[in-house]
């Protein structure tokens, strides 16, 4: 319905030529960019609405009760609901240690937090619907809960830098009453704050995309991201690392490489490596951490990244 | 009156302090506004996301920026 009136509007209204490239670049361009903007909107306000009933003092008094491997896999799913930004890592570190909460499943929270960020789940969906996205969140907690496994395994409590006292007792946090009004209303503006922020990645993100769509011809993106490159896997993860907190500007060009022939793992290995590694929150985590375990922690996540690639790559 | 705002140094934190400072000045009460930015001091007020609000040594908001209005009415 969406697609049709953008056809009229172009073809009929602005009375470009249907078929000419420069026509269908518009086309896809004005299509894409309303289409996924008032999907963000939908998405990103629904999903702050529901996370404002998890705090991560909540989630720390209830995973503080559990043990290894099922806190695991608990604390990779409250990764998804918990509202994270990477400049609260350090007091939530350091917050989950103080609670006796074992280091392996800190890490299975710390890694699937960012990987499951409002924007990166809005984007992946209105572009590419919801079974990529339930694909990328699963394989996402896969690699959160084998990371954290994997870190706690290996007993590295002494490359932690500031000494955590243990809280004593019983750990209690006290639930807030948020009248639902109250919600809605920061929900909203928590959405339009965000909206400020990459709306501009976005068009550019699209603008690009669309280039792409009417002038590179597949071939090209074929031999670079396509089947017979072993090599595009780790390529792409690489790619993504220095792309941190740009989601909303690369997913549209994802969506444009993949409809070329860009194979989907490495594309999920190129969104994982964007939203999982960030530089950034690398150089706040080394005020509590040595570099050795920051490495240990970006080296396990990013050969999970490549291996969910390569996995996909090999079944589809 | 003494007011905390507890942040290390995140951008967030610092729209926190200056909204806190505009609060005070509007309500023409005298209260001392200290930043804390230590994250041993954080810990010890058991705060996870910050920029937290301490008002008197009670965490009162965490996580989110105030407006003016929210605050005015918090040391009211």
């Amino acid at each position: 319905m969406w697609q049709e009136s953008v056809n009229i509007l172009v073809y009929e209204w602005l009375k470009m030529p249907q078929g000419e490239k420069l026509s269908d670049v518009l086309n896809f361009f004005i299509y894409d960019t309303v289409k996924i903007l008032f999907l963000l909107i939908v998405i990103i306000f629904i999903v702050t609405l529901l996370r404002s009933y998890f705090s991560t003092e909540k989630v720390r008094e209830y995973l503080s009760k559990k043990h290894e491997y099922t806190g695991n896999v608990l604390a990779a799913l409250f990764g998804i609901i918990t509202p994270f930004c990477s400049c609260s890592a350090i007091p939530l570190f350091l917050g989950f240690l103080q609670a006796r909460i074992p280091l392996g499943v800190t890490f299975s929270f710390l890694i699937s937090a960012p990987l499951n960020n409002e924007i990166a789940i809005a984007m992946l969906f209105s572009i590419f619907g919801w079974k990529v996205t339930a694909l990328y969140i699963g394989f996402g907690l896969l690699v959160a809960i084998v990371g954290g496994i994997i870190i706690g395994r290996m007993r590295l409590g002494k490359e932690i830098l500031i000494e955590v006292k243990p809280i004593e007792g019983e750990i209690h946090a006290e639930a807030q009453i948020i009248p639902f009004k109250t919600r809605l209303v920061e929900a909203k503006e928590y959405t339009l704050d965000i909206l400020r922020k990459i709306w501009l990645y976005v068009l550019f993100g699209v603008g690009a995309g669309a280039f792409i769509h009417g002038y590179v011809p597949t071939e090209f993106i074929t031999s670079i991201a396509g089947g017979d490159n072993a090599f595009a896997v780790p390529l792409a993860t690489l790619l993504g690392v220095p792309m941190y907190s740009n989601a909303a500007g690369v997913m549209p060009l994802i969506e444009v490489l993949t409809s070329k022939g860009m194979l989907l793992g490495t594309a999920l290995s190129f969104m994982m490596a964007i939203t999982a590694l960030s530089l950034p929150e690398a150089m706040i985590l080394k005020r509590v951490m040595s570099l050795k375990l920051i490495a240990i922690f970006f080296g396990t996540v990013t050969l999970g990244i490549m291996g969910v690639g390569y996995l996909f790559n090999a079944i589809l | 009156m003494k007011i905390e705002i507890l942040g290390t140094g995140c951008a967030k934190c610092k729209a926190l302090e200056e909204a806190t400072k505009q609060a005070v000045a509007k309500s023409g009460k005298f209260a001392q506004i200290e930043k804390v930015d230590d994250i041993m001091k954080i810990m010890e007020y058991n705060v996870m996301s910050t920029p937290g609000l301490v008002i008197d040594g009670k965490v009162v908001s965490t996580g989110k920026v105030l407006s003016v209005d929210e605050i005015t009415a918090l040391i009211g």
